[in-house]
C-alpha cells in the first residue's frame, strides 16, 4: 500500500482530473455562450397560439419551463408588437393552450423602433410606381420596401453634403471662438467674415436639410397596413422596417441565407433600440483599436523598464522593492487604474491639454473628458507590470554563453543587448504582449471612468481631418455586455445580444492572442538552441 | 617551492607579473608571473577550481562581467598594460579572441555569426565581408563544411562543427591571440581531434592559450605548459620537459594521474 502512494499514480490522477475539471468548465462557459448566442439570429417559426378563452396569440416560442409547483408546463411567447402591448414577452400555461399552428402568412417585420412586429399584411399605399412583375400584396410590399430603401440610399449624397457643411460649420465655430478669445478687437474684421461664412454653410446646410425632410417625407409616406393577431390594425412605413419575412414558408436554405446576413449585419452596421439590434460595428472597432493603442503605449515602456530592471540597474535593495512593486501592480483592481486614470489623464493632463490647446472651447472640454486616448493609456499602465515581467523573464532565459560570446568579440553591451539578447527575448516580450492585450480587451470597469460609453456618435477614425480623433469616446465590447445586459430598459430581448456579444468579445481575444501566439512561435523556432 | 620557469621565451606576447585575484575576500590568483611567447601554444593544467580559467579571462578582462572581483599585478600585451581600470575593454577584446568550453554560435546565419565581430565594428563593405567570412572559415578549416550553407542557422551544426564556427568567429576580427577554455570538453574524440589539428595551424598565425583538464590534450596541442595548483603557478615550461620531466613532485604526481 505504501509503494501505491509512493509511486505516485493517485497524484497523477488528480492532478488529470484537475485539468479536466478545468477544461470542461472552459467548454461548458463557450458551450453556454455559443448555443445561446449563435441560435439568436436563426428565423424561428412564427407560433399561432390559440388558448382556451378564446384568446390567440402570435409569436415566436423562445422558452418552456417546467413548473414545479403544478406539474404542468409554461411557455415563453415572443409576441413583439411593444407599440400595441406594451411588453415583448408573455408566459403562458401549457394548460390553457388550445392549439399552436405555424400559418404561412404570419410576418415578422424587424423595425427600426419599437422591436419586432408579428401580424399579417392587409394593404399598401404607395406614392412610388410599382412593380409589375409582382403579383402578391406580399411581394408588392418586399419590391416596393427595396424601391424605398434603394431611394432613401440614394439620398447619401445630400447626407455627405450635410455632414461637410456641419463640419465646416463647426470648424469655423471653433476658429471665431479662438479668435475672439485671444484678441476680440483685433480680429474683429477676420471674426466678422469668418462668421458670414459660417452662416452662410449653416444656411445652405437648412437648405439641404429642408430638402431631405421633404423627400425622407415623400418617402416615409410609403406605408403598408399591417393587422395583429386580434385583428388591430398599424400603418407602418415602409422605411421604417429593416428586415421583413415570413418564416413559416423558409426552407433551411433560405433561412441559412437570412443567418448569413444578420451576422453579416452585426459585424459591419450600428446598434439600434439602444443597443440591443442592429449591429455591433463600433463597439468591435473601439475595442481592436483599444487594445492596438495600448499595446503601442505598454509594449515599450515595458519592454525598456524591464532592460533597465534586469540588465543596467545593479541587484541591490532598490530593485528588489521596484521589482516587488511591479509585481504587485499586476493585482491591483483594476477600478484603481480606472480611478488614477480619471484623476491624473482626464483631469490632470488633459484639462492641462485644454487649457495650454483649447482655452478658447473651455468650459467644453476636448482632451480634459474620456476619450480613446486616456482609456488605453490607463489599460497600458494596467498592463505594464506584465509585459515587465515576462520580458525580465525572456531577458534571464537567454544564455549566459552567448552574451559573453558577443562581448568576447569586442560588442559593448549595449550592442550585445540589440543584437543578440534582445530578439532571443521576444518570444518572452511577446507572451506578455499576449497576456496583456487578453487583459485590456476584457476590462471594463477602469474603462467606465475613462472614455467608454453606451453610443458614441462618430468612430475614433475617419475620413474628416486629423483623421485619428484621439479625444473621442468610443464603444466597447465588455461595456456593451454590461449594457445591453443590465442597463436595457427591455432586458428579456437585449438577453441574446448579452451572448452574442460576449461571443464576439471572446472571439477577439482569441484571433489576437492566436495570431501573437502564432507569431511567437516562429520567433521560437528561429532561436531555439539545438539541444546537443 | 622552486619555480622553474622557461628561459628561451624570446619574444613574449603577454608578460604577467605578480598577479593576484581576489572575489570578494578569497583570493583566487596568487602571485603568478609568467610570460606567454608569441605564435605559439601554451596550455594551462591543473585540477578543478585551480584559477586557471580565471587567469585565461584575466586576458580579455572578461572577469570584468562578475561582481566583486579585484585584481592586482600587472599584465601587459606587447607591452601595453591591460589590467588599468580606464582601458578600452572593447580594443583589447578585438585584439584578444575567445573560444569557450560550450560552443555559443549565435542564433543567425553562419555567415552573419562571422561577420558579427566585424558589423559591429561597424564594416559595412559587402566584398571585405565575403572575404572575411571566407578566410576565417578557411582558417578554421570548416570552410568545405559550410560553404554551402552559409545563410543557414548556425544552430543547426553539430557540437564539433558549431565550435569551429566560433573559432572562425573569433578570428575573423583578426586578433594576436585567441584564449580557448576547454574548447573540446563537449566534443567527441572525432570533432576533438579536428580541433586539435586546427590549434595546431592556428599557431603559425596566432598566438594561442587553452585551458584543458585533458593531459594528453596539452601535451599534444600545446609547445608550452603551465600547471597551476590552488591559484599557484607551480610550474611553467616547455611541454616536451613538464610530460617527461617535470622538476615539481604535485606536477608530476597531476600528470601521472595520482591526484587531480
Amino acid at each position: 500500500m505504501g509503494n501505491f502512494w509512493k509511486q505516485g499514480e493517485p497524484q497523477v490522477w488528480a492532478t488529470a482530473a484537475t485539468l479536466s475539471i478545468t477544461l470542461l468548465m472552459i467548454a461548458t462557459l463557450i458551450g453556454v455562450v455559443m448555443v445561446n448566442g449563435l441560435g439568436f439570429f436563426w428565423p424561428s417559426d412564427t407560433a399561432l397560439v390559440s388558448l382556451k378563452d378564446g384568446s390567440k396569440l402570435l409569436g415566436e416560442i423562445t422558452d418552456t419551463e417546467k413548473q414545479t409547483a403544478t406539474h404542468g408546463a409554461r411557455l415563453q411567447l415572443k409576441i413583439g408588437n411593444r407599440d400595441l402591448y406594451g411588453q415583448d414577452f408573455r408566459w403562458i400555461d401549457k394548460g390553457d393552450v388550445a392549439s399552436i399552428t405555424y400559418p404561412d402568412d404570419a410576418i415578422v417585420l424587424e423595425r427600426k423602433e419599437h422591436g419586432n412586429f408579428y401580424g399579417f399584411l392587409k394593404s399598401l399605399s404607395l406614392n412610388i410606381p410599382q412593380s409589375a412583375s409582382a403579383a402578391t400584396p406580399w411581394q408588392q410590399m418586399l419590391a416596393a420596401r427595396e424601391n424605398v430603401i434603394q431611394a432613401q440610399r440614394n439620398l447619401g449624397d445630400l447626407r455627405d453634403k450635410m455632414s461637410k457643411l456641419n463640419a465646416a460649420a463647426e470648424s469655423l465655430r471653433l476658429k471665431i471662438l479662438k479668435l475672439s478669445f485671444d484678441n476680440a478687437p483685433a480680429n474683429r474684421d477676420t471674426i466678422q467674415r469668418l462668421s458670414q461664412q459660417r452662416e452662410q454653410s449653416l444656411a445652405e446646410f437648412n437648405l439641404l436639410l429642408d430638402d431631405l425632410n421633404t423627400k425622407n417625407g415623400e418617402l416615409n409616406r410609403n406605408t403598408a397596413t399591417f393587422q395583429d393577431v386580434s385583428g388591430e390594425e398599424k400603418e407602418i412605413a415602409l422605411t421604417d422596417i429593416v428586415h421583413a419575412y415570413r418564416p413559416n414558408t423558409m426552407g433551411v436554405f433560405a433561412k441559412a441565407a437570412f443567418y448569413a446576413g444578420k451576422i453579416k449585419e452585426l459585424l459591419l452596421e450600428e446598434p439600434r433600440e439602444s443597443n440591443t439590434e442592429g449591429g455591433l460595428f463600433p463597439a468591435i472597432f473601439g475595442t481592436v483599436m483599444m487594445v492596438l493603442l495600448m499595446s503601442i503605449f505598454s509594449l515599450p515602456f515595458g519592454v525598456i523598464a524591464a532592460i533597465y530592471l534586469r540588465e543596467y540597474a545593479k541587484e541591490g535593495m532598490l530593485v528588489r522593492l521596484v521589482r516587488i512593486a511591479v509585481n504587485n501592480l499586476a493585482g491591483v483592481p483594476s477600478i484603481v487604474y480606472g480611478v488614477f486614470g480619471l484623476g491624473f489623464f482626464v483631469y490632470g493632463i488633459g484639462s492641462g491639454i485644454d487649457q495650454l490647446f483649447y482655452p478658447e472651447r473651455l468650459p467644453t472640454p476636448t482632451f480634459g473628458t474620456g476619450g480613446i486616448l486616456w482609456a488605453s493609456l490607463t489599460l497600458a499602465l494596467l498592463t505594464v507590470p506584465v509585459v515587465i515581467v515576462s520580458t525580465e523573464e525572456g531577458l534571464a532565459s537567454v544564455p549566459k554563453g552567448l552574451r559573453q560570446g558577443s562581448l568576447s568579440l569586442g560588442a559593448t553591451k549595449f550592442q550585445t543587448l540589440m543584437k543578440i539578447v534582445l530578439p532571443m527575448a521576444t518570444p518572452g516580450i511577446m507572451t506578455g504582449l499576449i497576456l496583456a492585450m487578453a487583459r485590456a480587451a476584457g476590462e471594463v470597469a477602469p474603462l467606465m471612468l475613462v472614455g467608454v460609453v453606451k453610443l458614441a456618435p462618430s468612430l475614433p477614425i475617419d475620413g474628416q481631418f486629423p483623421f485619428f480623433h484621439m479625444d473621442r469616446k468610443f464603444m466597447h465590447l465588455g461595456f456593451h455586455i454590461y449594457d445591453v445586459g443590465f442597463q436595457s430598459p427591455n432586458v428579456e430581448a437585449a438577453k441574446p445580444m448579452v451572448f452574442v456579444t460576449t461571443l464576439l468579445l471572446l472571439a477577439i481575444v482569441i484571433v489576437a492572442s492566436s495570431s501573437a501566439i502564432h507569431l511567437r512561435n516562429r520567433m521560437k523556432k528561429k532561436y531555439s538552441t539545438k539541444a546537443f | 617551492m622552486p619555480l622553474r620557469s622557461p628561459q628561451n621565451i624570446a619574444d613574449p606576447v603577454l608578460e604577467i607579473s605578480n598577479l593576484n585575484l581576489y572575489y570578494g575576500t578569497s583570493r583566487a590568483l596568487k602571485d603568478i608571473s609568467l610570460t606567454i611567447p608569441r605564435k605559439q601554444v601554451t596550455a594551462f593544467i591543473g585540477p578543478s577550481g585551480c584559477g586557471k580559467s580565471t587567469l585565461l579571462r584575466c586576458f580579455n578582462r572578461m572577469n570584468d562581467l562578475l561582481d566583486n572581483v579585484r585584481i592586482e599585478g600587472s599584465i601587459k600585451l606587447d607591452g601595453d598594460e591591460i589590467t588599468s581600470p580606464d582601458l578600452d575593454v572593447i580594443s583589447l577584446r578585438r585584439r584578444v579572441g575567445m573560444v569557450f568550453q560550450q560552443s555559443n554560435p549565435f542564433p543567425k546565419s553562419i555567415y552573419e555569426n562571422i561577420v558579427y565581430g566585424l558589423r559591429i565594428a561597424g564594416v559595412r563593405d559587402k566584398a571585405i565581408l565575403d572575404e572575411t567570412v571566407e578566410r576565417s572559415l578557411r582558417g578554421a578549416a570548416i570552410w568545405d563544411e559550410a560553404k554551402d550553407r552559409l545563410h543557414d542557422s548556425a544552430l543547426g551544426l553539430s557540437g564539433g562543427q558549431a565550435q569551429r564556427i566560433c573559432i572562425a568567429r573569433a578570428i575573423a576580427v583578426n586578433p594576436e591571440i585567441i584564449l580557448m577554455d576547454e574548447p573540446c570538453s563537449a566534443l567527441d574524440p572525432i570533432a576533438t581531434a579536428k580541433i586539435e589539428e586546427l590549434i595546431n595551424e592556428l599557431k603559425e598565425q596566432y598566438t594561442v592559450v587553452i585551458v584543458t583538464h585533458n593531459m594528453q590534450q596539452a601535451a599534444r596541442v600545446s609547445d608550452f605548459t603551465a600547471f597551476l595548483y590552488l591559484g599557484e603557478l607551480i610550474e611553467y615550461d616547455e611541454t616536451k620537459r613538464i610530460f617527461t620531466n617535470p622538476s615539481n613532485r604535485h606536477t608530476e604526481d597531476y600528470i601521472t594521474g595520482r591526484f587531480g
